[in-house]
């Protein structure tokens, strides 16, 4: 069952499309040779720290920079009052908004320090040692005022306000009283009370999840430098380094054209690296040093103060007819932002019921402000955690009602034409596909032992397209030269080589392809969204068909053949038909060395904004095994399903789906921010914030099912955000089938699990279901 | 204060440096001798980014001082490759995909060659185990454990 | 900070004494340098002891074997007679975090970083390790489990260090193991740590046991009253609830990050019974 491609949409006879070939990035990143963020230097450079503040929340009343910048070695010192005020003005990162007035207060915080970790000074000095002595000499007088981390208390009225005057958007009439609830959203179809009279059996379960982080390994990192005039160059390990250099360019004050931003190979993204930390205060300590400036952040900042995504805490609420129809959904989130607002609630709402063919559905989300770092994306952003409770609701409904799990998902399954809550109507899509792959796994029927419990669940992404450019210049040799602008975070470069040699039909060893500068390509958005395979790939394909189209022009006119009367086959222009005359065919090399000659260089690019993204539907089977005595859960087989539209390069959709899924595990089973009563982070290391381990795991199953995207040309859909969506769900499943409990809470660590399994022990529960040696 | 005068060998390259006394092992071979193919995840020995050999014992560089290494032999990812030709296990990890960013790749194969030197036929448990200190966030795992298996196969064969 | 390697014991204990800031020892240094690091400690003063031979080395005597503190778990794992001899002590000094870890990891380090979650320390009380401790004043000897007194505290004094370990030679009859609970597979630090020694004689009767566990008191123990109610059993049902009511009886965790406090009691029952289970298993082949 390892790696199957279901090939359900008829295929061209592709030559490359669907082949594994090795990825031209491949060799610097096994040699070592690729240069990540922090493999960066320039002559002279300093070394960049922050101060960062020991509180979760407080007033900053002073700071005093004198003593560091009296320090021998220190270049110079930024604080919030090297940072212009930006008024309040929301824009799109990623799949999130951000607001630049919250952007330039995490960078650098102003009134009040919001967060333990938050940062309130930075320094640049000739060694990192004189640095960190600097950042000793930094006086701040704080203010402290009493902090808040639950999402429940800082809704209560009387919680510690984090924003004064903040009014909670989204709500008419708009509230008189300041609260830490930034925003109220709601998406509604039908009407949830005649559903509900329909049911014949309702459950409505509380759930809640906590923080969890995106967990790169590489920390963010960079390197600026600004001349005397003003002149900027900046290499950063980003997902989207045209972001970087609007977001820089708006918090310093500088015009776009300024600023060249190199994105360097990234070490991990998930959405994480969507946003501005260290870049804009490399780029101020840059320009008032007149010194480049490296900055790196330390483990335990990039758990302290970069984003994970939200902790959540929901209400769901689903009925369903004894025939297994399901007529009612109801749902009610409050997610966690950070200290800022912007939370994913909203994408949280729209996934939520994503999966099914439903009439009468309600969700209501709340963005709520607290005293911990402001969250960032976080692949599929929002999508996972409504998605883990309302798996767990719908395996608890097909239970009550008697059906098999996947019978009773097929019976509501979204499909072609199904209207989604938040709006739309799906074109086709691969649900059903997915759910009757999984009905035919071997694991599926696969007998289970004592202990041992089997979980299933779906899971959804909408997936984005975005303003995308590429170019595509043919070499004099005939060779190519592909300029990209969305960083490559796990084999991008492969699949837009692929799909400009299908085009072509030359070898994808003749194309050279770079992920170009800022200044050397016009706009990209950014990797995230599942949408650089999607978009660029699409205009790769207008760029290798500009070529094409030039080719033919050239040879057309050498053959003084009317333009109409080539045709370009298998890398070669060609007289199209017999009355065009018996011209051998001209391949695209000869095309090239006769380009001068006919006309000039030959270039193709291509600036679109991607439409017809499409959305990937995947369902995970998960087999794990309870120890009834220490509550621990291991994982014994998995498999995921999931539609890829078409998948370019099978081996990276795999491995979308592999990583995606380990994620989940790690999220279903141990990751969580864990605090104390000081709101201060106690496991800001990858020793206490536990991501699974290759010893963790066993082989992770995939199928990879292809219900091409007829909105691109090869029927590319996004595919690495929906493998984190369903896992926790089928692991929850997995667990209650095992031991007979419903866990209402992540993550499922040993302590949760036992502590549960003893009270219902205790209790006489007579759901439990385990084996005691 | 004073520097220390450390020598020893990186890739069996003859090496002398002056050293402060807090440098890491990995501070020395990113920062004093430029091979950053060594990457820092973590700097507390927790992910494996930062593995080479000393002495051909497999450790993680961000623990060992730089003033340390007097007398000793160091192997890091830019020794894998002889000439231009890659070692099998970089070969292996190309040909399954075992790797997405790459930022843990050479910490992977630097353990991977330190399992394959002591242990030429291991089971999938034993490569799981011996590379449980490499923190990968990207792959699941999955293909890099195929690869090891693979490039030890192949290596017996040879 | 000055770095300092002596060659002799004389020399470090010189070093040790005439230190007037913080010093500190450096064996493998996989939790000195992440102090260092992150700046918990700011020592005037480190002395490596890996150039002082005799802490470099496993030696088999007629009473025992004697274990250089500065020997890396890697090299205690290769050592094949050791191994034969303490399977548990091998096993969890080679559970102390990655093989990355095992390359520099010392039982010395171990024992004197002072963890109470530290996973050689139970498998050597059990076995009945003693220490050889060198100082201004010579040579001492303590019991393992009288080494460490609180959380980062030791009952070595100014210019002490350990030099080594002791543990008898197996007789027949004798087995040992060593288990932890860890929420992974690999890279957690112990939530519960136990270690069984026991002997037993030709009928299968239990004639010694001892007992000792990490990660549920402030510094590990040495829990006499578990191993008691293995003594004279065959390790029948009866004797092992004994046993787990002593083990449990004897913690006094705390509720972190890593555990709470019931996880740590009822968890360090079920994995002193298991491990109770695999040292009897030992014992009987």
């Amino acid at each position: 069952m390892q790696e199957t491609v279901k090939k359900l949409t008829p295929e061209p006879d592709y030559k490359i499309i669907g082949t594994r070939p090795i990825r031209p990035d491949g060799v610097d990143k096994v040699t070592g040779r690729a240069r990540f963020g922090a493999d960066y230097n320039l002559p002279g450079q300093l070394t960049g720290l922050i101060l960062r503040s020991p509180h979760p929340h407080a007033i900053i009343k002073s700071i005093d920079t004198s003593a560091a910048l009296a320090l021998p070695g220190v270049k110079a010192v930024v604080t919030r009052d090297d940072f212009k005020d930006q008024e309040s003005e929301f824009v799109p990162a990623g799949e999130m908004l951000i607001n630049y007035r919250d952007v330039v207060r995490n960078v650098m915080a102003r009134e009040r320090a919001l967060y333990e970790g938050h940062a309130v000074a930075a320094v640049a000095a000739i060694s990192p040692a004189i640095a960190k002595a600097a950042l000793k000499l930094i006086k701040i007088d704080y203010e402290i005022l009493p902090h808040v981390l639950d999402v429940d208390e800082a809704m209560a009225p009387g919680a510690p306000i984090l924003h004064p005057g903040m009014i909670t958007a989204g709500v008419e009439p708009a509230p008189k009283t300041e609260s830490n609830i930034a925003k109220r959203v709601e998406f509604i179809l039908g009407d949830i009370t005649k559903g509900f009279a329909a049911a014949d059996v309702i459950v409505e379960r509380e759930f809640e999840t906590k923080p969890v982080h995106q967990g790169y390994i590489e920390p963010h990192a960079c390197l600026a430098t600004v001349s005397e005039d003003g002149q900027a160059d900046l290499w950063v390990s980003t997902q989207g380094h045209w972001i970087v250099r609007a977001h820089c360019a708006r918090l310093l004050g500088m015009d776009v054209s300024k600023i060249r931003v190199t994105a360097t190979e990234i070490g991990g993204g998930f959405g994480g690296k969507t946003v501005v930390y260290l870049e804009p205060v490399a780029l101020a300590l840059a320009a008032k040093s007149g010194k480049p400036v490296k900055m790196v952040m330390s483990r335990e900042d990039v758990f302290r103060a970069s984003g994970p995504t939200s902790g959540a805490k929901m209400r769901i609420k689903v009925g369903a007819k004894k025939d297994g129809t399901i007529t009612a959904a109801e749902g009610e989130l409050k997610y966690l932002a950070g200290a800022f607002q912007g939370s994913p609630v909203g994408p949280g709402c729209m996934c939520a019921f994503a999966p099914y063919d439903l009439e009468h559905v309600k969700v209501v989300g709340y963005d709520v402000v607290s005293n911990r770092p402001k969250v960032a994306a976080y692949r599929a952003p929002g999508g996972p955690i409504s998605g883990y409770a309302v798996e767990s609701v719908i395996d608890e409904l097909a239970r009550k009602l008697k059906l098999d799990p996947i019978e009773f998902r097929l019976k509501n399954a979204a499909k072609e034409g199904t209207k989604a809550a938040y709006g739309p109507k799906f074109g086709p899509v691969g649900l059903v596909e997915s759910l009757q792959a999984a009905k035919g796994l071997e694991q599926w029927k696969a007998p289970l032992k004592a202990n041992q419990g089997r979980g299933v669940a779906a899971g959804f992404w909408f997936n984005i397209g975005g303003e995308t450019t590429v170019s595509l210049a043919l070499n004099e040799d005939g060779t190519l030269v592909l300029m990209a602008g969305t960083p490559d975070i796990g084999g991008l470069r492969a699949s837009l080589c692929m799909m400009a040699a299908e085009e072509l039909g030359v070898d994808m060893n003749s194309i050279r392809v770079t992920i170009a500068d800022t200044q050397s390509l016009g706009y990209n958005f950014l990797t995230g969204g599942s949408r650089s395979t999607f978009s660029s790939g699409m205009a790769v394909v207008e760029a290798s068909r500009s070529i094409v189209k030039q080719a033919c022009e050239r040879a057309s006119k050498l053959w003084e053949l009317p333009a109409d009367a080539v045709e370009y086959i298998d890398g070669a222009v060609r007289p199209a038909g017999a009355n065009a005359g018996k011209h051998p065919p001209m391949t695209l090399k000869q095309v090239a060395a006769m380009a001068g000659k006919t006309g000039g260089p030959i270039v193709g690019s291509s600036s679109i904004n991607a439409s017809g993204a499409a959305p990937s539907f995947g369902v995970h089977v998960c087999d794990l095994e309870v120890d009834p005595e220490t509550g621990k859960a291991t994982i014994l087989r998995y498999t995921v399903i999931q539609d890829a539209g078409r998948a370019i390069h099978p081996a990276f959709v795999e491995g979308q789906y592999q990583g995606g899924a380990v994620q989940g595990i790690g999220w279903a089973l141990n990751e969580e921010y864990i605090y104390g009563a000081d709101g201060k982070m106690q496991n800001a290391g990858f020793l206490d914030y536990r991501i699974p381990v290759a010893s963790d795991l066993p082989m992770i199953d995939t199928v990879i099912v292809e219900v091409a995207n007829p909105r691109h040309p090869y029927g590319v859909r996004g595919v690495g955000e929906t493998p984190i969506v369903p896992p926790m769900g089928a692991i929850a499943n997995a667990i209650a089938d095992a031991t007979g409990l419903r866990f209402s809470s992540l993550p499922m660590s040993p302590p949760r699990v036992l502590a549960a399994i003893d009270a219902a022990k205790a209790a006489g529960d007579k759901s439990l279901k385990l084996t005691f040696a | 204060m004073a520097k220390h005068h450390v020598s020893f060998t990186v890739n069996g390259d003859p090496t002398e440096i002056l050293c402060e006394t807090n440098a890491t092992l990995l501070d020395i071979l990113r920062d004093e001798l430029e091979l950053t193919g060594t990457k820092e995840g973590c700097s507390t020995g927790d992910c494996g980014a930062c593995s080479v050999t000393v002495d051909d014992r497999l450790v993680c560089s961000c623990l060992m001082l730089g003033v340390e290494l007097n007398g000793k032999s160091v192997g890091t990812i830019e020794g894998l490759a002889k000439g231009d030709k890659l070692h099998p296990l970089q070969q292996k990890f190309l040909e399954h995909h075992a790797l997405q960013c790459g930022i843990c790749t050479p910490g992977f194969l630097v353990a991977s060659k330190a399992l394959l030197e002591k242990n030429p036929n291991p089971t999938e448990t034993e490569v799981r185990y011996w590379l449980a200190g490499n923190l990968c966030r990207c792959t699941g795992y999955d293909k890099i454990v195929r690869a090891v298996m693979d490039a030890a196969a192949e290596m017996r064969g040879a | 900070m000055r770095y300092e390697a002596p060659e002799t014991l004389d020399a470090a204990v010189a070093l040790l004494t005439a230190a007037t800031g913080d010093a500190r020892v450096l064996a493998g240094g996989t939790d000195l340098l992440v102090q260092l690091k992150t700046d918990m400690i700011e020592p005037g003063l480190v002395v490596d002891l890996k150039r002082i031979a005799e802490m470099r080395v496993i030696k088999k005597a007629a009473d025992g074997f004697v274990i250089g503190a500065a020997v890396s778990g890697a090299e205690l794992k290769e050592h094949a007679e050791l191994k034969k001899h303490w399977p548990g002590i091998v096993e969890a000094a080679n559970l102390i975090g990655s093989t990355q870890i095992q390359g520099r990891a010392t039982l010395g380090g171990n024992l004197c970083n002072a963890s109470p979650a530290a996973d050689s320390v139970p498998a050597l009380i059990a076995a009945g390790a003693t220490v050889s401790i060198h100082g201004p004043k010579g040579r001492r000897e303590l019991a393992v489990e009288d080494v460490v007194l609180a959380p980062r505290k030791t009952a070595l004094t100014k210019g002490e260090f350990v030099v080594s370990f002791h543990v008898p030679l197996r007789n027949k009859g004798m087995g040992d193991a060593y288990l932890r609970f860890i929420p992974r597979t690999e890279m957690d630090i112990a939530v519960v740590g136990v270690g069984v020694a026991l002997t037993a004689d030709a009928s299968g009767v239990i004639t010694a046991a001892r007992i000792g566990l990490g990660a549920v008191a402030a510094r590990p123990l040495y829990v006499k009253a578990a191993g008691d109610a293995l003594v004279g059993s065959k390790l029948d049902a009866a004797a092992l609830d004994k046993m787990v009511a002593a083990v449990r009886a004897a913690c006094k965790p705390i509720d972190d990050k890593r555990g709470t406090i019931d996880f740590r009691i009822k968890v360090a029952g079920v994995i002193a019974h298991r491990t109770a289970i695999i040292a009897y298993e030992r014992a009987r082949t």
